[in-house]
């Protein structure tokens, strides 16, 4: 048998395969990692403050608290994925460390960097970053991300935004389907894509890589109407653990999620879920206070 | 000849590829009634905790384990070995049919993920088989009748056969090799 090979391309996108049709969930503190499991979660994300607190309180948004994460860790059997600050690449080293088991490079923590983002080929750990359009999507997998999610407006309960992103996505891969290879360098120099990315894309139908959804999910039908725009799995941040009863609103995501497609299940999964988290609309928020503008 | 893939949660998308691959139409599994007339099921790689709980919720796990018992083939890829095993040293929901210890995220966490090629002598032709292992499990020890299908160097049990049942730690849906998936399919033609 040859050497075991870690690291390599293949199982940082494999590892996002297996997540695919699944809910990754933010969690706070072990205790919430414990129900996000039990809830059937396919991962979980780790982080100080969900969103909608960041949103709240202002400040520097930072990675966690190295024991923190450790705890939910230790706390469940699951993924553990884990957010550094955009352009940071020491956080993002400081979580290798850790041993997490994918890095977000996340608009929802206060850039550290407004110009450059991570050099992620230079990690073994996979890294998943956002995206509002296909450039932007294909210019994270150039520098290495593993795994792409729409951003949507994070910390909102409001699913416009991840919609316009996810369509604005799947729009693009069908626009350059057709398109003749002169034509496709065209569209790499308007979207500010790598042109080998780009006609990858064309040639396969979609990205090269997994896409999950992200930014305002808080109901089972929004995670449905992700799954239905053609998404291959969610992320909800502030949506659970800022509703009234999150065990059972995971729950009822996770199951929404598998059962995209089935209306009656959707509708009786929807049942009896307590108040959402309450929300803040998109539209309301000025530009400067928007975190999907974050990153390039 | 009707083929399932178990379409809870994880990459069930590939195992149809492939099985379209080699001109079969799979069904996708999500509720009991799509496990009627089957004439095998995959199970494949994901989150076997995701896959638990949807089992239960939606009555999959009592029909599922009856397929096994009547000798029809049913293949578990890394969280489906899990699936499939009578133990993996802890409580969570499981068909529990396959006379395996299995322990799970096994070579440690995701940095620990890895490739390696394989022999594996049940596949033919025989040659390296490329293997993906992510977060993968591991059997730590069979019982009578499971045959052991591949090994890493150091002794390390990846893949097993028990009668019509298959596991393996690794992922064949992730390359470009379908011999696994032919050997699957043989096994069902040979039961019909």
């Amino acid at each position: 048998m040859a050497e075991k090979q870690v690291g390599t391309w293949a199982v940082k996108v494999g590892l996002a395969q297996m997540l695919k049709g699944g809910v990754i969930m933010d969690v706070t503190t072990a205790e919430q990692a414990k129900i996000a499991e039990d809830a059937g979660a396919c991962a979980v994300m780790a982080l100080e403050r969900v969103p909608a607190d960041i949103r709240r309180e202002g400040g520097v948004a930072r990675m966690a608290d190295p024991t923190k994460i450790i705890e939910i860790m230790e706390a469940v059997t699951i993924p553990v994925m884990a957010k550094a600050r955009i352009g940071h690449f020491v956080e993002a080293q400081v979580l290798e460390a850790l041993g997490v088991d994918y890095i977000d490079e996340s608009e929802v923590l206060t850039p550290a960097d407004e110009e450059n983002h991570i050099d992620k080929h230079n990690f073994k750990v996979p890294f998943v970053c956002g995206c509002r359009n296909l450039g932007e999507a294909l210019r994270r997998i150039g520098e290495g991300a593993a795994m792409i999610r729409t951003k949507g407006e994070a910390g909102t309960g409001d699913v416009v935004e991840a919609v316009r992103h996810a369509r604005t996505v799947m729009g693009e891969i069908r626009r350059i389907q057709n398109m003749r290879p002169d034509e496709l360098m065209r569209v790499a120099k308007e979207l500010g894509a790598p042109y080998e990315l780009l006609k990858e894309t064309a040639e396969l139908g979609r990205m090269p890589v997994v896409n999950f959804a992200a930014g305002g999910i808080a109901t089972p039908a929004d995670a449905a109407l992700m799954m239905q725009l053609g998404v291959d799995g969610v992320f909800v941040g502030s949506g659970i653990f800022k509703s009234d009863d999150p065990a059972i609103r995971a729950k009822a995501i996770v199951e929404a999620t598998t059962h995209y497609d089935d209306p009656e299940i959707i509708a009786k999964v929807s049942r009896g879920l307590g108040q959402p988290m309450s929300g803040l609309a998109a539209r309301t928020i000025p530009e400067k206070e928007q975190l999907a503008v974050r990153g390039w | 000849m009707k083929i399932g893939v178990l379409a809870l949660q994880g990459a069930f998308i590939e195992h149809i590829k492939v099985l379209r691959s080699l001109d079969v139409e799979p069904v996708e599994v999500r509720k009991p009634e799509q496990l009627r007339d089957l004439d095998g099921l995959i199970i494949p790689g994901g989150e076997s905790t995701t896959f638990g709980k949807l089992a239960v919720e939606y009555d999959l796990i009592e029909p599922i384990r009856a397929m096994c018992e009547q000798g029809k083939p049913v293949w578990g890829t890394c969280a489906g070995m899990i699936f499939l095993a009578k133990d993996v040293g802890r409580a969570q929901p499981l068909i529990g049919v396959m006379d395996v210890r299995v322990k799970r995220n096994a070579f440690g966490r995701q940095v620990d993920s890895f490739e390696a090629d394989l022999d594996i002598p049940a596949l033919e032709p025989r040659a390296p088989f490329h293997a993906i292992f992510i977060r993968a499990p591991f059997i730590e020890s069979v019982g009578k009748g499971v045959e052991v299908l591949a090994k890493l160097d150091n002794g390390t049990i990846v893949a097993a056969r028990q009668k019509n049942l298959l596991a393996t730690s690794f992922h064949p849906e992730l390359t470009n090799d379908a011999r696994f998936h032919r050997y699957f399919l043989e096994r069902v033609k040979k039961n019909g």
